[in-house]
């Protein structure tokens, strides 16, 4: 549990974020400016000296999440953040944290892709943040917060899942939820403790072996059995999966979606419930664990599913997976920036529950 | 209020759009209310129209971003073309109508005109224009209370113009007096 002040605050997501990264007892940024997130540099840089600990605009991207890198080896804790193109340059680096076990946090305030792609929101990095990313048979562990109350109390939680497992943690966030004002109460400074990490490469006392870091296991067995301990490690992640459900308990049509989708979505179900359509909607909050029995224990009472995503439809694959082919699952997207207004995500419930409609006619 | 307000306010970058937003938010926050600011952060920001959409709310607000409002306050052309028909059937458009040349058509709003400019100039400040505004809407659509607008202002205004903060407090009034004086329009069938 995340232990918060009294009293709320308005203030940007990129920001909010930023102040509770400080409140987390964060020892070290570094990173670089880009759109729609250059407010979490701007906001860590304009603080008392020290109070955010070492914050430093690198020179690139891959600089700094190898000084990320490097500093979460020596025991610190630390985060990058950045937006899709970015993002997309610190995959090596990620690729690498991952193999040596090290926690950090990275924050991909994802923008409309491909390529340097527009400064609007989009989700279209989904795939990218919870298949691995880089090279390799690797996880992140991918929070995707829909609010910005969310944006600051994920960072308590990725921070605390990343030492926890030792492995890079990722806020999927987008363009809108870095940008908007929203209240949020902050989490409380200092109330999210250090634990050891006897891992660190922090200077080798007289008492025990030197600790190593590396990503290169050159023989193919000791590199196998890296790989089955980073497999052992995701599977016991599976226990710390999140989701939310909305009105699913009488649901017709389940709708899935994350992060501000699913707040569009929530106002799509409103409209279609006034309809008398009976829509319900599971939010995922972590991407990777996926919710992929939340999803499957709800399949046997609903007659259909969409998922609304801002890509071409990315997680609706890992829906599909939890679904078995059980039930017909729609998608709804926009991409490259533009966001489904309500309106839109409304046309396709209703269209589904009337092709449902018209086959339970036709098959009685 | 028992219900949510949604606005958009639109205009030029340096107009003051963001911040009207921001107090409507911040005074609401002070109530207790729940609220959404949602800036255009965009290429649009370069074409005329930078904008805000503030959602006010006795509850849990869903979308943040919507494209049908209750009301709308633009402050120039460009934005009054792009939001008059976003508005819902009975709903309130506020337009600052100095740079004005095509007027708002629909009949089924509260439409109200006010040069605040002019009413700015006045003031020799052209820049409280924007809490003309915001006076006159509030007056009209009553969303947050009066008493509240001015904490909003002080969390939103710099701390190096607050000495401005009475001529702001002159502005807001000089909008409410507007708006109280002004009959809705004969025209308007809800």
């Amino acid at each position: 549990m995340i232990e918060h002040d009294q009293g709320a605050t308005l203030m940007k997501g990129n920001e909010a974020l930023a102040e509770a990264a400080i409140r987390a007892g964060l020892q070290g940024y570094f990173g670089y400016p880009i759109t729609p997130q250059s407010e979490i540099l701007e906001y860590l840089t304009a603080q008392p000296k020290g109070r955010a600990g070492v914050v430093l605009q690198a020179e690139s991207e891959l600089a700094a999440i190898n000084m990320v890198f490097g500093a979460s080896g020596a025991g610190a804790r630390v985060m990058t953040s950045s937006s899709s193109p970015g993002i997309s340059l610190m995959q090596e680096g990620l690729s690498y944290m991952a193999s040596a076990q090290l926690p950090c946090l990275v924050v991909n305030v994802n923008r409309g892709g491909p390529g340097l792609g527009t400064i609007q929101p989009s989700q279209g990095d989904y795939f990218q943040a919870t298949k691995g990313g880089g090279h390799g048979d690797y996880r992140l562990i991918v929070l995707a917060p829909s609010s910005v109350q969310e944006m600051a109390d994920f960072v308590f939680e990725a921070f605390r899942l990343a030492e926890e497992y030792r492995n890079p943690a990722m806020i999927l966030a987008d363009g809108a939820l870095g940008q908007m004002m929203e209240k949020v109460i902050l989490p409380r400074e200092g109330s999210l403790p250090y634990p050891p990490k006897p891992w660190a490469t922090t200077g080798k006392p007289a008492s025990r072996e030197r600790n190593i870091i590396t990503s290169l296991f050159i023989q193919p067995e000791k590199m196998e059995q890296v790989n089955l301990e980073l497999q052992e490690k995701y599977r016991r992640l599976q226990k710390e999966v999140r989701f939310e459900a909305f009105q699913v308990e009488d649901a017709e049509i389940l709708l899935v979606a994350f992060g501000l989708a699913a707040r569009i979505a929530q106002k799509a179900l409103e409209l279609a419930r006034e309809q008398g359509i009976r829509a319900g909607l599971l939010r995922p909050i972590t991407l990777y664990p996926f919710p992929t029995a939340a999803i499957a224990n709800l399949v046997p009472n609903v007659e259909s599913l969409l998922v609304v995503e801002m890509n071409a439809g990315q997680m609706v694959e890992d829906v599909r997976l939890a679904v078995n082919g059980q039930r017909p699952v729609s998608f709804k997207g926009r991409m490259g920036g533009m966001i489904p207004t309500p309106e839109e995500v409304l046309e396709s419930i209703v269209q589904i529950a009337e092709r449902t409609h018209t086959e339970q006619v036709e098959r009685s | 209020m028992d219900k949510s307000h949604e606005v958009i306010i639109a205009g030029f970058g340096g107009q003051g759009v963001l911040s009207m937003g921001q107090i409507i938010a911040y005074a609401a926050m002070i109530e207790g209310k729940e609220v959404s600011w949602m800036p255009s952060y965009g290429p649009e920001m370069r074409g005329g129209t930078a904008n805000c959409i503030v959602i006010v709310s006795p509850g849990r607000i869903s979308s943040p971003i919507i494209s049908r409002f209750d009301s709308a306050i633009t402050l120039n052309q460009p934005s009054l073309d792009k939001f008059e028909h976003a508005i819902k059937p009975g709903g309130f458009l506020l337009y600052e109508i100095s740079t004005v040349i095509t007027p708002p058509t629909r009949k089924d709003l509260d439409i109200l005109a006010i040069n605040a400019m002019d009413e700015a100039l006045k003031l020799q400040k052209k820049q409280v224009a924007n809490m003309i505004l915001l006076g006159a809407f509030l007056e009209r659509r009553p969303i947050i209370r009066p008493e509240n607008v001015m904490s909003a202002l002080k969390k939103v205004l710099p701390a190096r113009h607050h000495h401005t903060l009475p001529l702001n407090e002159q502005a807001l009034q000089i909008g409410r007096a507007f708006a109280s004086q002004s009959e809705v329009a004969a025209s308007f069938q809800p």
